[in-house]
């Protein structure tokens, strides 16, 4: 499809509760390349392969968890186009002045039902990804320092009122549902997972009595060999492993989820496939929740629905 | 040839169960219980951010990391009120368990069957 509207999610700022420990592990263990700090205090880093100058940003907390995550959409002409639509529609949005975030332009916040805070923004700086936009080389040396994935793909939220939350993506911000999961009522979404791009998903949500609750952030991996060295360099490090390596049946992808040091779960992942806003959506009833989620395993293990930040 | 120098252990027991295992002191009481195939704490993130293995301390010394505010409050820290994972071993640890690993996801509707809610 062509990419338009809100294109992807772009930025993401988590909750450590040690900054230094944090940031030791997501530079040399996960493999992010360090971009920048502020005079809040504040560390900046990208994948390898991203071109913007920023996608996790870690602050110093008393907890863990997430404050808020970046979509970038197309423009600046869309950017305000959208932030009237979310207006027309009800939801009160408020302006981050350019600059708040290091080399990222003005931002539109606003909360959605799930308790989260979101945000779109049109410009956050170029720096590449260490090639020339002329006559490239396929990789860089930091391609292979730490996990080193490619990208910030999408993270999955926990939190109430899914429906609601499926109607505002999906008819203001130009998602689509690519797959859910329904309770055990046949009805109500238990999970679900969103695209406003091409990927299987680009933001996901499981329903969740309390609100604004972090589930995980994924990065990309080109392979599953990568996903087995992921796991490797993990357990060189002592990471704390919450399951995997192992596959998707939802979105098909394979995977190793893992915690940060402050109790942040994240994944690694490869794989999946394409999806487009014609596809009908895949659902997965409830009794079948178990392959959907850890397709070889055929259940869930405890701490996925139980432990999140 | 070096071998590594002898580790020091501690006994921790978990009054509900009286479940008793040996701890180093340079491993937190959640990793020397999963390290022995161990149960009897919920073991979640292991990095003081999710809250699921918080116990209370009765007797023993140890000492401890930083710990999310969002599960431990300044006043439960100071009376011994802690997660599992951020604390080691000075002494022997008799222990009760506090933290519990809830299904958290939503109710279903009330004619349904209630079996994903809360146990």
């Amino acid at each position: 499809m062509a990419t338009t509207g809100v294109m992807r999610p772009g930025h993401i700022q988590l909750r450590v509760l040690d900054l230094d420990e944090s940031t030791t592990f997501y530079k040399d263990v996960l493999g992010l390349v360090e971009t920048g700090r502020d005079a809040a205090g504040r560390v900046y880093f990208k994948a390898w392969d991203e071109r913007d100058h920023n996608s996790v940003v870690l602050r110093q907390a008393d907890r863990a968890g997430v404050d808020l995550i970046g979509f970038k959409v197309k423009d600046k002409a869309t950017l305000e186009q959208l932030d009237k639509d979310l207006q027309a529609y009800g939801v009160a949005t408020e302006r981050v002045p350019a600059g708040e975030l290091l080399e990222t332009g003005e931002r539109v916040r606003f909360t959605i039902p799930t308790g989260h805070v979101l945000e779109l923004y049109a410009d956050k700086t170029d720096v590449g990804n260490g090639q020339p936009y002329t006559n490239p080389d396929p990789w860089i040396p930091a391609a292979e320092h730490g996990i080193g994935p490619h990208r910030f793909d999408h993270c999955l939220l926990y939190g109430p009122n899914l429906e609601q939350t499926l109607e505002l993506f999906t008819q203001v911000l130009g998602f689509h549902l690519v797959e859910r999961v329904l309770m055990e009522d046949g009805k109500s979404l238990l999970a679900m997972f969103i695209s406003c791009s091409h990927k299987a998903h680009d933001l996901a949500f499981v329903c969740h009595p309390e609100p604004g609750k972090l589930h995980h952030v994924s990065f990309l991996l080109g392979s599953w060999e990568q996903v087995l060295r992921a796991a490797d360099i993990m357990s060189m490090n002592r990471v704390s492993i919450d399951i995997g390596p192992t596959r998707h049946g939802i979105t098909r992808g394979t995977t190793i989820y893992a915690f940060d040091p402050s109790g942040n779960r994240f994944e690694t992942f490869s794989g999946g496939y394409e999806s487009y806003p014609d596809h009908q959506p895949i659902t997965w009833t409830f009794d079948e929740v178990g392959p959907a989620i850890f397709y070889h395993d055929r259940k869930l293990n405890e701490r996925f629905l139980s432990v999140v930040t | 040839m070096n071998l590594p120098a002898p580790k020091v252990f501690h006994q921790v027991t978990l009054v509900e169960t009286g479940e008793v295992y040996r701890c180093r002191e340079d491993e937190t009481l959640l990793a020397g219980m999963e390290r022995l195939g161990k149960r009897g704490i919920p073991v979640g993130c292991r990095g003081g951010g999710c809250g699921v293995c918080k116990v209370q301390v009765e007797a023993g010394e140890y000492s401890k990391r930083v710990m999310s505010r969002a599960y431990v409050s300044a006043e439960e820290e100071a009376a011994g009120i802690v997660l599992a994972c951020r604390v080691k071993p000075l002494s022997d640890i008799r222990l009760a368990v506090l933290g519990k690993m809830k299904k958290n996801v939503c109710a279903t509707p009330p004619a349904a069957d209630a079996g994903a809610s809360q146990p």
